[in-house]
């Protein structure tokens, strides 16, 4: 970075642009944040004032500790979650290996129709899945979604981590060849660590719609063993009454893993961005 | 013993096909130069000699053996790439040491073999460090470690100094040099950079279109070109072809004569305008358009006077003259 090119206007207006963003996106998370502590009352009577002496509550927590299985919503939503992360990578890094890496009949082809799953919308599929499910008798396990998500997030994943294998110096690959190492070693102790920042970025992509899906747990696995986070917090919003305590507190500790994932893999991603400029 | 043998070695990318009915032998001991321009093939050889493609026809033998089917790390052969392709994620001794490894080698073995070619190279003190803390040169010279240790019956070296700056490549290359002659192996260098195929090579192999153009020691074809490819290729700056411009040279052929057999002359065979001087100190290039239009450079030794705009007489003794047909092959009972 240059210090003569910089102009001190144009750098206040970015980040105020920036800031004023900022402030935008973490609004909706703060008033949940701040709501979730206060009584039910204050909660209406003033939803942006913080939780004062007489406001503070912890009612909404207590109810969702008390009620419903919480820590069993969580854990199912933890293990969906990374399992279904796993499988993408693993498997769209080495679809996306043998892609790049080989030359073989209808490669391209093979190529287009791995991406085309990012066009169609997987929902669109999603009553013959519920009867695909219903037959294997998958219904109501965690493996139905294991599965359904992982079938949504591989095409993105080739797509993205082929682009980026192709990039890969060939001379390395060869050197490891001549050296003896068999191609999984290949693929994972020389092609693996330097597509790192890849890998974080489709982690991130396919991370959070997972969490956050209501849908096919709602279809697939509805029962009470094997609900979801996002699904367990339902029992909250009902058609007459709302706890609005619970629902709030439930959504705040939900935040939380996804932070603890994300930080995880953005800080691959800023520690693959360093080590290929220093390179 | 021949260390290399290829036989009518052909190969097609799809339709293209890019190699030729190669035949080739490399002695055991010789350092053989493939040269030639971006796109000839060279590459292409190297890569199917090292078993990283597969020739669609003929046979490749490495020793006594035929190797077409032979994975690379069996068929005894190392190589030293252009963008040096060492693992970023391991310390110089164990990019070095991992091919070892990988043979199933003791560790006692894989330790001495690393340490005397550490020593060797000047690499002792980099020992413990990782490629991305090491310079251009020095990562080069892991490079060619990491194939010293593997002791191989065959060197491939892929344009190894083309990443390298001026000064470094004149280093490095005279160290290739030396580990030849103290290792006294078989090499197989690919350039497109005929210095440094003239200055390693036992034997220069000039390849164009996927085909062997010439085959020979430098001095062979520096004295003897095959044809006018091989005559420019070689020698720099490289051979002036006139048409038109030297009396007595029948039509539809063309004279070859380098810019060192020229020299100024007031009875000289033709003439012409100084349009530009070079001057480096130990030579002197002109470049000087004949009255008949054509372009000739003309390298003087030590320094020398003339001006842009002078006209000068040139000459040249008829021996050092090469004359060629229009299909551009060398023609040896000259017209002239």
């Amino acid at each position: 970075m240059t210090q003569t090119r910089r102009i001190p206007g144009t750098a206040i207006a970015a980040h105020a642009v920036l800031i004023t963003y900022t402030i935008i996106a973490l609004f909706p998370v703060f008033v949940i944040l701040i709501n979730s502590f206060k009584t039910r009352r204050a909660i209406f009577r003033d939803p942006l004032g913080l939780p004062t002496e007489e406001t503070f509550s912890l009612i909404g927590y207590q109810t969702v500790f008390k009620q419903g299985d919480f820590f069993l919503y969580f854990q199912n939503s933890m293990i969906v979650t990374v399992v279904s992360l796993t499988l993408i990578l693993l498997f769209g890094a080495m679809a996306a290996f043998a892609l790049a890496e080989y030359r073989f009949k209808g490669n391209t082809l093979m190529g287009l129709y791995l991406a085309l799953g990012i066009m169609i919308p997987i929902r669109i599929g999603t009553v013959a899945i519920l009867e695909m499910m219903v037959s294997t008798g998958l219904v109501n396990t965690l493996v139905a979604l294991i599965l359904v998500y992982t079938a949504q997030g591989l095409p993105l994943a080739v797509f993205i981590l082929s682009e980026f294998m192709k990039g890969v110096s060939d001379d390395l690959k060869n050197a490891g060849r001549i050296d003896g190492l068999s191609e999984y070693k290949i693929f994972f102790r020389l092609v693996l660590p330097l597509v790192r920042p890849a890998m974080a970025t489709v982690a991130v992509f396919n991370m959070i719609p997972i969490w956050n899906d209501l849908w096919f747990p709602l279809i697939l696995a509805p029962a009470e063993e094997v609900k979801t986070l996002t699904l367990g917090s339902q029992v909250f919003i009902g058609q007459f009454v709302t706890d609005w305590n619970a629902v709030l507190s439930a959504l705040s500790m939900a935040i939380l893993p996804v932070m603890v994932l994300y930080v995880i893999f953005s800080r691959q991603l800023i520690r693959g961005i360093t080590s290929g400029a220093v390179k | 013993m021949t260390a290399l043998k290829l036989e009518n070695v052909n190969k097609f990318f799809g339709s293209v096909h890019v190699l030729k009915d190669i035949n080739l032998t490399v002695e055991e001991g010789e350092f053989v130069v493939f040269v030639g321009p971006s796109g000839c093939g060279k590459s292409t050889l190297l890569r199917v000699i090292a078993g990283l493609e597969d020739a669609s026809s003929g046979t490749v033998t490495i020793g006594d053996d035929v190797v077409n089917t032979v994975p690379p790390a069996k068929r005894g052969i190392a190589m030293v790439f252009q963008s040096y392709a060492l693992y970023p994620h391991l310390t110089v001794k164990d990019n070095m040491g991992l091919g070892l490894k990988q043979e199933g080698q003791s560790k006692a073995v894989v330790e001495e073999r690393v340490s005397k070619a550490s020593k060797m190279l000047d690499l002792e003190e980099y020992a413990t460090r990782r490629p991305a803390e090491l310079s251009g040169g020095q990562r080069q010279r892991v490079a060619i470690g990491r194939a010293i240790v593997r002791d191989p019956k065959l060197f491939l070296f892929d344009e190894p100094l083309s990443n390298l700056d001026a000064a470094l490549r004149m280093n490095t290359r005279v160290e290739i040099a030396e580990l030849h002659r103290t290792l006294s192996a078989s090499m197989i260098y690919v350039t497109h950079d005929q210095i440094e195929a003239m200055t390693l090579a036992d034997k220069i192999v000039v390849l164009r279109d996927g085909r062997v153009e010439q085959v020979g020691t430098p001095m062979e074809l520096y004295n003897n070109p095959a044809n006018r490819f091989v005559a420019s290729f070689l020698g720099s700056p490289s051979m002036n072809f006139l048409e038109r411009s030297v009396p007595g040279v029948p039509d539809g052929q063309t004279i070859g004569i380098r810019p060192e057999h020229l020299r100024l002359a007031p009875s000289g065979q033709f003439s012409g305008v100084v349009t530009h001087v070079e001057r480096l100190g130990g030579d002197t290039n002109l470049l000087v358009k004949t009255d008949q239009g054509e372009t000739v450079t003309v390298r003087l030794f030590g320094q020398d006077p003339t001006e842009v705009g002078d006209v000068v007489h040139l000459a040249f003794a008829p021996e050092d003259a090469f004359y060629f047909d229009a299909a551009q092959e060398r023609i040896f009972d000259a017209a002239a």
